[in-house]
């Protein structure tokens, strides 16, 4: 039987997607881990899009979060420490059509990685990006990492860490062309997605940090926040997330904020006695680098060969 | 020699019209930098290119941007070796030389680059200066390159200059073209139209006012130098063009297809990606400059792995910070062609200096066993071709593609002939059909370890590339067993390429005393001298490598119908003769070291690392101490 290419293009969308279409393998991370939050995000974030396996990318640098694209059923690109922002804009540049996810941590992204992320935002390429950050190197079995604060007992650092640490946030608002900064937590699920959500529709490079908990490695770290909500500032506005009624009972500390305001956004976002969540900065204006570099022109076998055989005169003798 | 009695006659009988015959002559230009030598240079190639001679143009390059004016360190421009025929290398010293100052000129003096009795023409405007110390030491330099027995001939190009403009800097460079247009009786036309193509794309009174300072040098040479040269062409029609050795990497990358460049600029190489940010982006190709030399690598691992395979361009240094890359496109088995345009090392070394030291590096680099195809242009041409080549083979074999170019070809300009553009060069639309149901993405061929690869894209073929070790499936490692066979398979597609290759060509007899053996730049100068050596009766032999790994078959064989082996290569290796060196401690070269290895035939080297291509000559030495049993020279 044949069918209208019309007709088959609709069927191609009527396609329903469910859960196991993005999942792969049994995530080995340990129990309690906030990736796996993050993993279930966003195979929920496919699965509600529709989103094509077969166009999705994951990529990821080096350490527990970077497992991450072996729990997809999409592409997936498990790189070297630091450099998936590097290999993602390559991804980028040369596939305009595929969905990027981006997976790193506080030690892959702030740390080893830390020019690339400092440019990443700068070329602004359409891609999602969750820093998971849990203070901490894990896969490597507990080191210091540049988000540990300050006294944090680790291998490397027994008698506590020295140094103050690096905010995320500030450090990413910094930076010129920054398009999209969220924060989430991975024990409110509700509002990560939401984030998720946002940060996929926003074009460019949103950057979401999830701060999140490592039980093998700081199990108790957290504990200050998760035992008094009062501490995580809800962030919300016509233009950001919204918080449900059921959340609002437990999370009263909420403030409105326009994610357009990029000065307010750093005030937030400087305020480390809080968890702020919610999105932080959204500018849909700033463009995307791999927009800019297209010059629009074809690649055709005779465009590529009128151009060199041009060239070639140019050095004739 | 002809060249010597024409230098003679030039300082005996200034004004006497003669014309003498030559089979070559190397001419230099050397001003300080932005006074326009290299412009003159290049011209003068051109137009002798024209004229249906031979050319290799070298680029004189200070190190600094701008090094303080008149200074011995600061000589910039430009040495054209034009010859009767074919033109292989740079040759031997320079037989004339015009410089704009005698402190750049002293620097090339004391590089030891000028020949005996070389013929200077030396601007005189110093000698006159209204400071006394610059009249100084131009009087001092005059008189000791004179009682050094060179030939100088002091010209008022200034002088003369001020004469049809108010700037004379700005045109002098056109002056000395016309002077030089007339010692070597080339037709005044063909410059007038090379100028023309110079500033092709200025107005036409920049074209005019430079024509007038041409025909200006050309008329006061004719009616003020009493010498001239005839350097024969040997004409032919082929169509040709000349560039250096980066613009041919560019064209080439353009010519195979490829979409993306990524880099990070680093002497010598950046002006291919100069070149390309140009030429290229008109058709739709990227030059992304990344942030630096390990995200050009990463972005165009990424690039190749979502697309058609990409290629990332730089030297040395930046090699180095992209070896965790190169291994990464290895173990994934992801294509990628990485240029490394060497200069001199280790570290920071010699950035505009010729050098061969990064091979090594290049097949064994990268941690663990990371087996790569690492190829070596040995002719301007064959950076062109190189690209073409890596790209197909980078594809076929998923794997990565080292092509070493290195400063000599990047700053060298030759004539060959125009490619003949092929679609085959182009690299295919990439795949985007489904994937056979029960396909795996790593289905490592028992023979000839070669996979196919899964695109992004493709429905079914959805895997997680990994640089971690990896099943069939692409998924992590466990099992040893696993382990062995995923390192087996990428070191038998090496073998598969292997198999493909035919083996090098002999230059001269197929048996004799000596086998020379030499790879990258140096096939120009190293055939010269086994050529000159045959001609003399000597058996002599030369081998070229242009593939380092995998080698190209029956190598050991021709090695065998040779009493002697030895390699001709500008990177270190330890001189016999120090007192500390014996079969024990000495370090040989690098190609020399994986000759003996792989061949287990005890092959001497000889080397210098004194950052310029080597000379004819000085392999001749090398190559008579060798056949006669002295000691290297």
């Amino acid at each position: 039987m044949t069918q209208s290419a019309t007709k088959q293009l609709l069927d191609l969308y009527r396609e329903q997607s469910a859960l196991e279409d993005y999942q792969s393998g049994v995530p080995r991370w340990c129990t309690g881990c906030g990736d796996n939050a993050i993993l279930a995000a966003v195979q929920r974030l496919c699965r509600d899009e529709g989103l094509r396996p077969e166009k999705t990318v994951c990529v990821s640098g080096i350490g527990c979060s970077s497992r991450f694209p072996h729990y997809m059923k999409t592409y997936g690109f498990h790189g070297i420490h630091g450099r998936a922002f590097p290999i993602a804009e390559g991804i980028r540049m040369a596939r305009p059509d595929l969905t990027i996810f981006v997976n790193t941590g506080d030690g892959d992204c702030c740390s080893i990685g830390a020019a690339h992320w400092i440019h990443a935002l700068r070329y602004n390429m359409n891609m999602t990006v969750f820093l998971h950050d849990n203070q901490i190197y894990g896969l490597t079995k507990k080191q210091a990492s540049p988000t540990s604060p300050l006294g944090t007992k680790s291998n490397t650092t027994p008698r506590g860490s020295y140094l103050q640490a690096l905010n995320p946030l500030t450090v990413s608002l910094g930076v010129s062309n920054v398009s999209f900064i969220a924060q989430a937590v991975d024990w409110i699920p509700e509002t990560l997605f939401d984030i998720i959500h946002a940060a996929y529709h926003h074009k460019g490079f949103s950057f979401v940090r999830v701060i999140q908990r490592c039980p093998e490695w700081l199990p108790k770290a957290l504990d200050p926040w998760l035992q008094d909500p009062a501490r995580v500032q809800l962030v919300h506005h016509a233009n950001g997330i919204q918080i449900g009624q059921g959340l609002s009972r437990v999370y009263k500390n909420q403030i409105e904020h326009d994610p357009l305001d990029i000065h307010r956004a750093r005030e937030i976002a400087s305020d480390t006695d809080l968890i702020p969540v919610g999105i932080l900065y959204r500018n849909p204006d700033v463009p995307c680098y791999e927009d800019t570099r297209q010059s629009g022109a074809l690649r055709t076998v005779g465009a590529i060969q009128k151009n060199f055989e041009a060239e070639l005169d140019k050095y004739s003798v | 020699m002809t060249t010597t009695t024409a230098t003679r006659e030039a300082g005996a009988t200034a004004r006497a019209p003669t014309s003498v015959t030559l089979r070559e002559h190397i001419v230099e230009i050397i001003s300080d930098s932005g006074e326009g030598a290299q412009r003159c240079g290049q011209s003068l190639g051109s137009i002798a290119a024209r004229m249906g001679n031979g050319i290799w143009t070298t680029e004189i390059i200070p190190a600094e941007i701008r090094p303080p004016a008149r200074s011995v360190a600061g000589a910039s421009g430009i040495r054209i070796r034009i010859g009767s025929g074919y033109v292989t290398n740079g040759g031997n010293e320079t037989d004339l030389v015009v410089a704009f100052n005698e402190q750049v000129l002293l620097g090339r003096v004391n590089a030891r680059e000028l020949k005996p009795g070389c013929i200077i023409l030396l601007e005189n405007m110093w000698r006159t200066h209204s400071d006394p110390n610059i009249v100084k030491s131009y009087t001092e330099a005059y008189d000791r390159l004179v009682r050094a027995d060179y030939q100088v001939v002091e010209i008022p190009m200034e002088e003369e200059c001020l004469k049809y403009t108010t700037n004379a800097r700005r045109g002098k460079n056109m002056f000395a073209l016309g002077i030089l247009c007339h010692i070597y009786n080339f037709d005044l036309q063909a410059a007038r139209e090379q100028i023309a193509l110079t500033f092709g794309k200025k107005e036409q009174s920049v074209i005019d006012a430079n024509v007038m300072l041409l025909e200006a040098g050309h008329r006061w040479a004719r009616a003020s130098i009493g010498f001239s040269f005839r350097i024969p062409a040997t004409p032919h029609n082929r169509r040709q063009i000349s560039i250096n050795g980066n613009v041919s990497l560019a064209l080439g990358v353009m010519a195979s297809g490829m979409d993306i460049c990524a880099m990070y600029p680093i002497t010598p190489a950046t002006s291919a990606s100069h070149y390309l940010s140009e030429a290229f982006e008109k058709v739709g190709g990227i030059v992304h400059q990344a942030e630096d030399e390990i995200a050009a690598c990463a972005f165009a691992i990424g690039a190749s792995c979502a697309g058609k395979c990409a290629v990332t361009i730089t030297s040395g240094p930046g090699y180095s910070l992209k070896q965790e890359g190169i291994g990464l496109a290895v173990m994934a088995e992801i294509p990628l062609v990485v240029v490394n345009v060497q200069r001199g090392g280790p570290s920071t070394g010699q950035p505009t200096k010729v050098e061969q030291g990064d091979m090594l590096t290049a097949i064994f680099g990268s941690h663990g066993d990371a087996p790569k195809v690492v190829m070596a242009p040995s002719t301007i041409e064959d950076c062109f071709y190189s690209v073409i080549t890596a790209r197909r083979i980078a594809e076929t074999f998923n794997t990565v593609v080292v092509i070493l170019s290195d400063a000599s070809l990047s700053s060298s300009q030759q004539p060959f002939d125009r490619p003949q553009f092929q679609e085959s060069w182009l690299a295919p639309p990439i795949d985007q059909s489904p994937v056979p149901e029960g396909a795996r993405p790593y289905d490592w061929d028992s023979v000839t370890g070669i996979a196919r690869r899964f695109i992004p894209g493709q429905p079914g073929g959805m895997h997680t590339v990994t640089g971690l070790a990896h099943d069939r499936d692409s998924h992590v490692a466990y099992d040893p067993d696993i382990n062995q066979e995923g390192l087996r398979a990428r070191s038998l597609k090496i073998a598969a390429l292997q198999k493909t290759l035919l083996p090098p060509e002999v230059f001269g007899a197929e048996s004799g005393d000596l086998l020379v053996i030499g790879w990258g730049s140096t096939k120009g100068a190293i055939e010269e001298a086994v050529g000159e050596l045959i001609a003399e009766g000597r058996k002599v032999s030369a081998i070229h490598l242009r593939f380092l790994q995998p080698m190209q078959p029956g190598i050991k064989e021709i090695m065998r119908r040779f009493v002697k082996v030895m390699t001709i290569e500008t990177n270190w290796s330890d001189r016999p003769d120090d007192e500390l060196i014996d079969e024990d401690s000495r370090r040989y070269s690098a190609l020399a070291t994986l000759l003996r290895a792989r061949y287990l035939i005890d092959v001497d080297c000889w080397t210098e690392v004194r950052g310029q291509p080597v000379k004819p000559r000085i392999i001749r030495q090398v190559l008579l101490a060798k056949l006669e049993n002295r000691g290297n020279a």
